[in-house]
């Protein structure tokens, strides 16, 4: 585009795209944010990790489906247009996602349950594999010429900003429900998924104001628009092997970063540093926050400097630190690293309780909670659970003075243990930091990507030859850091070693970013390219 | 610089098979050493694997043969050159 754009119809033109993508955003992750609960509503209650496994399977699929969506839309958009694509990708998303709301649990409807919940994620995977790669063109056929690394980076901002959101409405209805109606079957986390509509609604109205790039009407006014986008962006060599360059020496690498450093973060600060659940998602909240701007400023310095060596710097430096980060997160949350205050070790234990279990009444979970503090102001709690199972049912709950040796059948021969810890001020900031550096990894390759992979390919063929590739990188390599990273701890868990090796998911995009850094490093290129009108 | 580019391309072209028959041997080994209770979950997971990562090998494969093949030695500056 020409340098002489009014900055005010540019600025309109990043909102309307940005409140868009930034809401499909926000539908795709809070799937993920829940996903501990969505596997005890939709699967049964006996299967503990396999329901997990299953569940993040399932987001997993949402994330395999996006390079189909980016097939199905990218095509639609290089045929007639990008507004109107990307419009559709919206209502389809905002639709499937209040519908994910609405779905009874396993205890209603049983298996129908997780099958519909997989067809609604199909969806929102398909919808999102054709949003972003509409929502980046557009913003870059708008953008003046020596500023498409700048402008691009609103739209890269809203991926983190739409987790923000999601992550920022997830725990103001938990905070204001309490942890037990928001997890039941019609509870509190349904409402995220029923927002959505609202969102998606303002939203559509916004982008119906939108005009049609200038870049793709000029084409279509001079009837060079393609006729099979498909076949142009993948059946010809010259073009495919830009795809997949592409590909393998730059998104590949980009989204295991960009999953590990939003995703893989927060699953790691909960289930294996037991931080409480509130508190782990205030550590990727402000993190998240305080790295935003370095979106914008890697697209700046991109226009200055060139894409390649920018996102391959913040590859680089992932492949080299993720280990230490990861273990200095252990290293801050260990109990053995803190000194507690013994004076308060008795009052904090709370007398034993027993439960009957609701069907059978020969079942007692015996509950403890103890609480250890820390000087540093930590505070670890303990929730400690017997099971015993009585020779004959009892009635209504009884002090546990009132259950002698002679009832008891059964005991489990060791308590299941819980640990929730909440860190004090000094741990608190020093995870927070170690969640920022990774996201301002996160900034140095995902800032630049939109406008780099816009310049790869010509505007007839673009929409469809971009999104292929993106969504391969960051839907299949980094949707699956969560899955797979959770799969190779499992590998590595033996009755000798019944934790595993809890760094070990980290091989999986430490791995992906080094070979995609060889590549980028041998064979991209670092040219901006001036005209993209081409 | 392109001979490198070229000879990586080989490399390429061997890693990509090499991957596929490392992840089919580890389906096998965790599907046969998973208990009665977890064996549908695990194959569930593999299959998935084995379904995404097959194509994206191939994929991995064709670009070695083209960087064995020199194709990258210069790229495209503008949308003529990515016309056949």
């Amino acid at each position: 585009m020409n340098g002489t754009k009014q900055p005010s119809k540019i600025a309109f033109v990043i909102g309307a795209s940005s409140v868009g993508t930034l809401i499909e955003w926000y539908d795709f992750y809070i799937f993920g944010m829940l996903a501990t609960i969505l596997s005890k509503q939709f699967f049964p209650a006996d299967a503990g990790t396999a329901a997990l496994l299953s569940t993040l399977a399932i987001f997993a699929a949402g994330f395999i489906v996006r390079p189909f969506g980016a097939l199905v839309f990218g095509r639609l958009g290089d045929l007639i247009g990008r507004k109107h694509t990307f419009l559709l990708t919206l209502i389809i998303m905002g639709g499937s996602t209040f519908a994910i709301g609405l779905v009874p649990g396993f205890k209603t409807i049983g298996w129908l349950a997780p099958i519909l919940v997989l067809i609604l994620r199909l969806l929102q995977g398909l919808a999102l594999g054709g949003e972003y790669g509409g929502a980046a063109t557009y913003v870059a056929e708008h953008a003046p010429e020596g500023q498409r690394g700048f402008w691009t980076s609103w739209i890269q901002t809203t991926a983190t900003l739409g987790l923000f959101l999601a992550l920022g409405i997830i725990i103001l209805i938990r905070t204001n429900q309490g942890v037990e109606q928001f997890s039941a079957e019609w509870g509190g986390w349904r409402y995220p998924f029923w927002i959505s509509i609202i969102l998606v609604g303002v939203s559509v109205l916004i982008r119906m104001k939108m005009s049609e790039s200038p870049m793709f009407t000029k084409l279509k006014a001079e009837g060079k628009t393609s006729t099979n986008p498909l076949k142009e962006s993948f059946g010809h060599k010259a073009n495919f092997k830009m795809v997949l360059l592409a590909l393998f020496g730059a998104v590949m690498g980009q989204g295991v970063v960009w999953y590990t450093g939003q995703f893989y973060a927060q699953s790691f600060i909960e289930t294996v540093c037991k931080i409480d659940f509130i508190q782990s998602r205030n550590i990727m909240l402000i993190a998240i926050l305080m790295a935003t701007p370095c979106f914008v400023l890697f697209g700046w310095l991109s226009d200055k400097f060139g894409r390649k060596w920018i996102m391959l710097i913040g590859m680089l430096a992932a492949v080299l630190t993720y280990r230490p980060i990861y273990q200095e997160f252990i290293n801050i949350t260990a109990a053995a690293n803190r000194t507690q205050i013994v004076d308060l070790r008795l009052t904090n234990t709370i007398t034993a309780f027993p439960i009957i279990d609701a069907k059978d009444k020969t079942k007692l979970y015996i509950k403890q909670q103890s609480d250890t503090t820390y000087l540093d102001g930590s505070v670890f709690k303990y929730f400690k659970t017997d099971t015993m199972i009585l020779k004959s049912a009892v009635d209504g709950s009884r002090p546990l003075t009132l259950i002698n040796p002679e009832m008891i059948k059964y005991k489990s021969p060791k308590p299941n243990v819980v640990v929730e810890k909440t860190m004090g001020r000094s741990a608190y900031w020093d995870m927070i930091w170690l969640v920022f550096i990774q996201i301002v990894y996160v900034t140095m390759v995902y800032g630049p990507i939109a406008a780099f992979l816009v310049e790869m390919f010509p505007t007839k063929i673009r929409y469809t030859s971009m999104s292929l590739p993106y969504h391969i990188g960051n839907g299949v390599f980094g949707g699956l850091v969560p899955f797979l990273g959770t799969l190779i701890v499992e590998f590595t868990k033996s009755p000798a070693h019944p934790n595993g090796d809890v760094l070990a998911g980290l091989w999986y995009p430490i791995a992906i970013a080094a070979v995609c850094f060889v590549i980028g490093v041998i064979y991209l290129q670092n040219k901006i390219d001036k005209d993209v009108m081409d | 610089m392109n001979k490198i580019k070229q000879l990586l391309g080989y490399i390429w072209m061997i890693t990509a098979p090499a991957i596929i028959c490392f992840l089919v041997y580890q389906a096998i080994t965790k599907i046969n050493t998973a208990s009665e209770a977890t064996r549908s979950n695990v194959i569930l997971q593999w299959v998935i694997i084995l379904l995404i990562f097959t194509p994206i090998c191939v994929g991995f494969f064709i670009f070695g043969k083209y960087a064995s093949e020199d194709a990258y030695a210069h790229l495209p500056s503008n949308s003529e050159e990515l016309e056949d």
